[in-house]
């Protein structure tokens, strides 16, 4: 297999990236001072693209890459990937699901945490040697509260059950009605923030869920209210969120991603009721670990002619 | 008919100390139509002067972890018949001089124990997934200059040792079990009705933990309990989280081990000499510093002030104490 070449999209792992050449010719797209020269001189080598949350494998480069067989994402996400067009030209596709499900929960609660109990205000005020003048002021309780979860798929239903460990009632918001579940439907993301204390987005990102958290949906969170955001920047409007915070109509927020990673707006950076992370929701060893042996495994398994391990299209 | 009203004194119960929660609560913190409070805070008097200047004298006294209730505290105190601390811990009540005068003593039962063991699991996620470390690098304006924050360290699976089972403890395992953690614990007896591995040797659960919380309280047998050789035992991926009190770890060693990596990392709330915190842990990454606060949710606070008021009621009711422990 050492003569397939593989086109790595950016740097993302480099336990992936030493397992991908053991096995292929690897190409690194980010390494080429003139990218368009490289895919030309690659462009029937070329048989699978290894993409991530944050570049993929759009109309444009499909379209330059002619023996393109399958991309292979190191996500779960597939919004930086053109399906329509993958499907149209018969290129398969794989993600990373499941093995990334329980990092991405356990960080969300983890942000909830930090958010409502200050963790690491508290944190800079001890370091600060602010402590030596007085108590840090008072938080706000997590056990007991509301929890709204945008979209119960595997990774919403892995909150929904952490969440329930510290007594909080759990409502949801999804396209259908989810029958066995014992949790609360909103049908629309505006009611289940009226509802709530924390709002989670936890769906996947496309055409309908692009802003789906938008001004309205931030105005019945309150001020009281906040907002949790593990899926992708896309999901929030961005600028309004920005302004709700510094007007004071959102409670807060915890951040893992952005609109335009890695650039995050000038005005979240001073406010203490907002916890910004640079997109780690798969960020441990172990599953990165996991994930990149599906990403391999995949790659495998179509060029021995197997069935894929996580297909998509 | 007439009927004759007896004038009756209230009780009066001494509030030495400002509580946090009365910044935000103000005097409906612990008000009732029962007692009077004197905010000895209030007067610019020192306290034995205070004390003289009263007409009627205290009865109860309302004891947050920074009064201790000393012999000589006592001693000012001749009328003195109960104690309501607004901790769980009574580490600070002088608990033999109170049996000796027949003073009862009340705690906060298990007002914030939810609060305690939210923060507890709070600081444990932080510590292993490096939640105030990357949220400083992006704060910083880090993340477009350095590209990808280090990797964190993946909860499920994790052997967690709690020690202490109790109100705080097992509220602590329940929400770790939903994360997947296997949970093991330590503590003066073995508590059969839960489901948890137990440890008579706080030593041995470390050598099979890969993180241990801090749940129990500091008495004689729990000074320094976590010393250099639990923490050689938990080893350089251990995390140690202390929501408990600063006393129970020998925090020297622990700073030693710290710095030199032989343990992996810390979630610190409670420290030896508060607010004193070693500054050799500011420059470490690994580690996540709290200003003892895990129990002051605005929630939390208003449950404890139910509690106090409880207590002290039902003792002037002659009514049994909701929350003893003398």
């Amino acid at each position: 297999m050492e003569s397939i070449g593989v086109l790595m999209m950016c740097p993302m792992n480099s336990y992936l990236e030493n397992e991908l050449e053991k096995r292929f010719n690897l190409l690194r797209f980010w390494t080429s001072p003139e990218k368009s020269v490289l895919l030309e001189t690659h462009r029937n080598s070329i048989r699978a693209v290894v993409g991530n949350a944050f570049v993929g494998a759009d109309a444009q480069l499909i379209n330059d890459l002619p023996k393109l067989e399958i991309v292979s994402s190191f996500s779960v996400g597939l919004d930086k990937i053109d399906l329509g067009v993958c499907k149209d030209k018969g290129i398969h596709v794989t993600n990373t699901p499941d093995v990334l499900t329980e990092d991405v929960a356990d960080l969300a609660i983890g942000l909830i945490l930090a958010l409502l109990r200050r963790l690491c205000e508290c944190d800079r005020y001890v370091r600060s040697g602010k402590w030596k003048q007085g108590d840090f002021k008072l938080t706000t309780k997590f056990s007991g509260k509301s929890v709204g979860i945008i979209g119960l798929g595997r990774i919403g239903t892995a909150i929904a059950k952490r969440a329930e460990a510290f007594s909080c009632p759990i409502n949801y918001y999804s396209r259908t009605v989810k029958p066995d579940v014992a949790y609360k439907y909103y049908p629309t993301v505006v009611d289940l923030a009226k509802n709530s204390d924390i709002l989670v987005v936890a769906c996947p990102l496309s055409d309908e869920t692009r802003h789906i958290v938008n001004r309205q949906v931030m105005d019945a969170l309150g001020p009281k209210g906040v907002l949790i955001n593990i899926g992708r920047g896309p999901h929030v409007d961005e600028q309004e969120l920005v302004k709700a915070l510094t007007e004071g109509r959102l409670g807060g927020a915890a951040l893992d991603v952005f609109e335009k990673e890695p650039h995050v707006p000038e005005e979240l950076f001073g406010l203490e009721n907002v916890v910004l992370l640079p997109h780690v929701g798969s960020g441990t060893v172990e599953t990165r670990n996991a994930m990149a042996d599906l990403v391999v495994g995949n790659l495998e398994a179509h060029f021995s002619g197997k069935s894929l391990l996580t297909p998509v299209v | 008919m007439t009927t004759t009203s007896i004038t009756q004194v209230l009780p009066r119960v001494l509030f030495v100390k400002r509580h946090a929660a009365m910044g935000v609560l103000g005097d409906s913190f612990v008000a009732s139509t029962k007692f009077e409070v004197l905010k000895a805070f209030e007067s610019p008097l020192p306290l034995p002067e205070f004390l003289a200047d009263q007409s009627h004298p205290v009865s109860a006294i309302i004891a947050p972890v920074a009064v201790p209730v000393t012999a000589d505290l006592i001693r000012l105190l001749p009328n003195l018949r109960l104690v309501v601390t607004t901790s769980t811990g009574v580490d600070h009540v002088d608990l033999v001089e109170c049996r000796r005068r027949g003073i009862s003593v009340a705690n906060a039962g298990s007002s914030y124990s939810e609060d305690v063991a939210d923060t507890a699991v709070g600081l444990l996620i932080d510590v292993f997934r490096r939640i105030s470390a990357a949220n400083r690098f992006v704060k910083q304006r880090l993340w477009p200059l350095k590209g990808d924050y280090p990797l964190g360290s993946k909860l499920g699976r994790k052997r967690i040792g709690i020690v202490g089972l109790g109100s705080i403890g097992s509220m602590v395992a329940t929400r770790l079990e939903a994360f997947g953690c296997q949970i093991s614990y330590s503590s003066r007896n073995r508590k059969p009705s839960f489901p948890y591995h137990y440890y008579v040797d706080v030593h041995e659960m470390a050598a099979n933990s890969d993180a241990l919380v801090i749940c129990c309280e500091l008495n004689d047998k729990t000074l320094h309990l976590i010393n250099r050789d639990v923490f050689a035992a938990l080893g350089k991926q251990g995390v140690i989280v202390n929501v408990a009190r600063g006393g129970i770890i020998d925090e020297g060693e622990m700073v030693r081990c710290l710095r030199e990596g032989e343990i992996g990392g810390a979630g610190l709330d409670v420290f030896e000499d508060e607010p004193n915190v070693p500054k050799e842990l500011f420059e470490l990454d690994n580690v996540v510093l709290s200003p003892h606060c895990a129990y002051t949710s605005l929630e939390g606070l208003e449950q404890l002030g139910k509690v106090l008021v409880g207590n002290i009621e039902a003792f002037f009711s002659n009514k049994p104490l909701l929350t003893p422990v003398l």
